[in-house]
């Protein structure tokens, strides 16, 4: 077993489903020669060749739209998205067809792609490099949203994403890219769609985190352990659709729910996880429900990154805001 | 100073609006009379199948439509052209293409009356189904084309537009990433001189749209849309060269898009009365069966017996969409996914429940 930064996981999967799977192809901006501007897919076209991971024209929507046309006649595209700003010339592409063409033709056509993209901020990366826009692919129909939080997970998701027959938008925190190793085993074992990761657990208070924020949130419940303080950490992963039931079974043993993302908070994913515990229990809940967010603000320039992004203190505070009630 | 490119459009046609030849030889599909009898039948039943679309929306019996009026001979003429296993990305009037291909009309009359089941027509299963955002099916074609190149298989994809998609920058990249990786795609401009109200020349400076394949480093061909046999050759050629590895080719088809953009616009708006007639007197049909019966491959009895058999069929496709029920309200749900997550079954759940409360 070899242990992997969370880039390099991915690129194992990556070249997991290459070896195994003859329709899988991947595409994008300097993906081939250069390995990826984050080096996602570092050294894949040397191994496959450029029929297999292949360079596009600098042009996003088509990237996407293409990968449509590609998966619909039964291939397995994988493409990347350069930058997270870069990502918005593929919504019109992914809304009105890549999230319904299944449903359109009655299950006809369907179109089984990932769209990588990078995603977050943190890396002192210039204008556009930094945003999280999960919650504008969540709102599609027809469209899964998955964010990986580790080396093991990226791997077994991102195996899951590419073998999945419909399409999924799998955005890579770039900030947990090198922050850390761990042991990925190259099994080709996928990890489960639609389902959370509970990756810690306690009696006191919930904590919902997702991409790179589980961090921070890991760190806060481990503050708070010290102080004998239970935090149950769950690690949305699928950010749509949500795997709810996870959810409302920790909410209705802790009876407190903090909700922790870097996106902007106004209509975020956390205000449908807030939402919907609202609307099933309630009744458990001791206090009411934190959102510890990015603001509602352009992401600013680096220098102000860290003041924009949840800090371990800010969650903190927000466990401890719901704790007092 | 030197020229270091220049670039010339080459315009095809072989019959004039009164059903004169303008060139010989005619292509070999041509030189049987069966073949073209066979088109113009075709192009005759896209127009009796117009017509009753029309007067259905108009009696609230469809919802809106649009209208293949004097783009007979450039749809059928594409679909003719084409093989079953090349794949097809229309925009949403395309019918002659379409029939051609195997899709029945009372599927056609199903999607204008708001059922997706429409689309799983009877046309090869992958082809696309009507692409209305405008000039995104391009790239859909282009993806396509590059599974087919990277699949060593001799099939081409072939999507269409109209003169107002060539203002989207679906359509320059699309066109782009065609020419870079010589893909076996056709792209088809049907230039009906509209895009809705604006103009032409509101569009671009151009003096071609078939120019614009230029800047994706392949040949662009103009064609007389109204000739049946012009654009049959020209698809033909096209398609031949896309199969045998040649790369893209850009077809301008000129027409004129006779009707109202849709049933829900009014023309009478935006353009005068003395181009839209001088547009009926090109129209398609008049001049192949001009020729044909030029040619005496086609005489009145003929006519009157097509007309007959066109209503009768049309009457009959009507039937079967009017005898079609809603669909079930749990469609909605069950083609969204393969593997439909628990968030959606508890909606699904939930409109059933609707549907039975309520109807």
């Amino acid at each position: 077993m070899a242990k992997l930064a969370m880039v390099e996981a991915i690129t194992q999967a990556m070249a997991y489903e290459l070896e195994h799977d003859p329709a899988v192809v991947v595409l994008g901006e300097d993906v081939g020669i250069n390995g990826g501007v984050f080096r996602a897919t570092n050294g894949l076209q040397q191994r496959f060749g450029k029929e297999r991971v292949m360079d596009t024209p600098l042009a996003e929507a088509l990237i996407a739209g293409m990968s449509i046309g590609m998966a619909a006649m039964g291939m397995k595209p994988v493409a990347e998205i350069q930058f997270s700003g870069f990502i918005y010339p593929t919504v019109d592409q992914m809304i009105n067809h890549a999230g319904r063409l299944r449903t359109r033709t009655r299950g006809r056509l369907h179109v089984p792609m990932v769209l990588r993209a990078p995603s977050g901020g943190g890396i002192h990366a210039p204008e556009h490099h930094s945003e999280s826009n999960e919650a504008l692919f969540a709102h599609m129909p027809g469209i899964r949203v998955v964010m990986p939080s580790s080396p093991t997970r990226a791997y077994g998701l991102l195996l899951a994403a590419i073998r999945d027959p419909d399409p999924v938008v799998f955005l890579e925190p770039t900030r947990l890219y090198r922050i850390n190793k761990q042991e990925v085993e190259d099994n080709g074992q996928a990890l489960p769609l639609d389902t959370c990761f509970v990756l810690r657990e306690g009696g006191d208070v919930t904590l919902v985190s997702w991409g790179a924020m589980i961090h921070e949130t890991l760190q806060a419940a481990a503050k708070l352990a010290d102080e004998g303080v239970g935090c149950e950490v769950i690690d949305l992963a699928t950010v749509s659709p949500i795997d709810f039931e996870t959810i409302l079974e920790s909410v209705e043993k802790t009876g407190r729910l903090v909700i922790v993302h870097e996106a902007p908070r106004n209509c975020g994913v956390g205000a449908e996880v807030a939402a919907t515990v609202a609307e099933k229990a309630i009744y458990s809940l001791q206090a009411p429900v934190e959102r510890v967010t990015g603001y509602d603000v352009p992401m600013p320039l680096f220098k102000l990154e860290h003041d924009y992004m949840p800090s371990v203190e800010r969650v903190v505070k927000g466990i401890r805001r719901v704790l007092e009630n | 100073m030197k020229t270091v490119a220049a670039f010339e459009i080459k315009f095809r046609q072989y019959l004039d609006p009164q059903g004169k030849l303008t060139q010989k030889p005619l292509p070999r599909f041509a030189q049987d009379p069966g073949e073209l009898v066979k088109m113009y039948r075709m192009m005759s039943l896209v127009r009796v199948f117009d017509t009753k679309a029309i007067a259905l929306q108009r009696t609230g019996q469809l919802g809106t439509y649009a209208s293949s009026l004097g783009h007979e001979a450039t749809h059928v003429g594409i679909g003719a052209a084409m093989k079953p296993e090349d794949a097809f990305f229309p925009m949403y009037r395309e019918y002659g293409a379409q029939f051609w291909r195997g899709v029945q009309p009372h599927e056609v009359l199903l999607f204008w009356g708001g059922d997706e089941r429409g689309n799983v027509f009877s046309g090869p299963k992958h082809d696309f189904s009507w692409c209305v955002p405008i000039a995104t099916q391009y790239h859909h074609a282009a993806g396509a084309a590059l599974a087919f190149k990277l699949r060593r298989e001799k099939r081409a994809a072939v999507a269409v537009i109209g003169d107002g998609g060539t203002s989207q920058g679906d359509f320059y990249e699309s066109l782009n990433a065609a020419g870079a990786y010589q893909l076996p795609a056709v792209f088809v401009v049907t230039n009906n001189k509209w895009a809705i109200s604006v103009p032409l020349a509101a569009q671009t400076a151009c003096e071609t749209l078939a120019q614009k394949a230029v800047a994706g480093g392949f040949e662009g061909v103009q064609v007389d849309g109204n000739d049946i046999i012009a654009v049959r050759d020209t698809m033909e050629y096209a398609l031949d060269k896309a199969r045998s590895g040649k790369g893209p080719t850009l077809i301008e088809a000129l027409t004129y898009r006779i009707s109202d953009h849709t049933t829900a616009d009014d023309a009478t708006r935006y353009r005068g009365k003395d181009e839209v007639e001088d547009a009926k007197r090109k129209e398609p049909l008049i001049r192949i069966r001009k020729y044909l019966m030029d040619i005496d491959a086609w005489d009145q009895k003929k006519e009157e017996q097509l007309v007959a058999e066109c209503a009768a069929q049309i009457d009959a496709e009507v039937k079967l969409y009017k005898d079609t029920g809603k669909p079930p309200v749990t469609s909605m749900f069950d083609h969204m996914f393969a593997n439909l997550p628990e968030s959606l079954v508890e909606q699904r759940a939930a409109a059933i429940a609707e549907e039975e409360q309520h109807g």
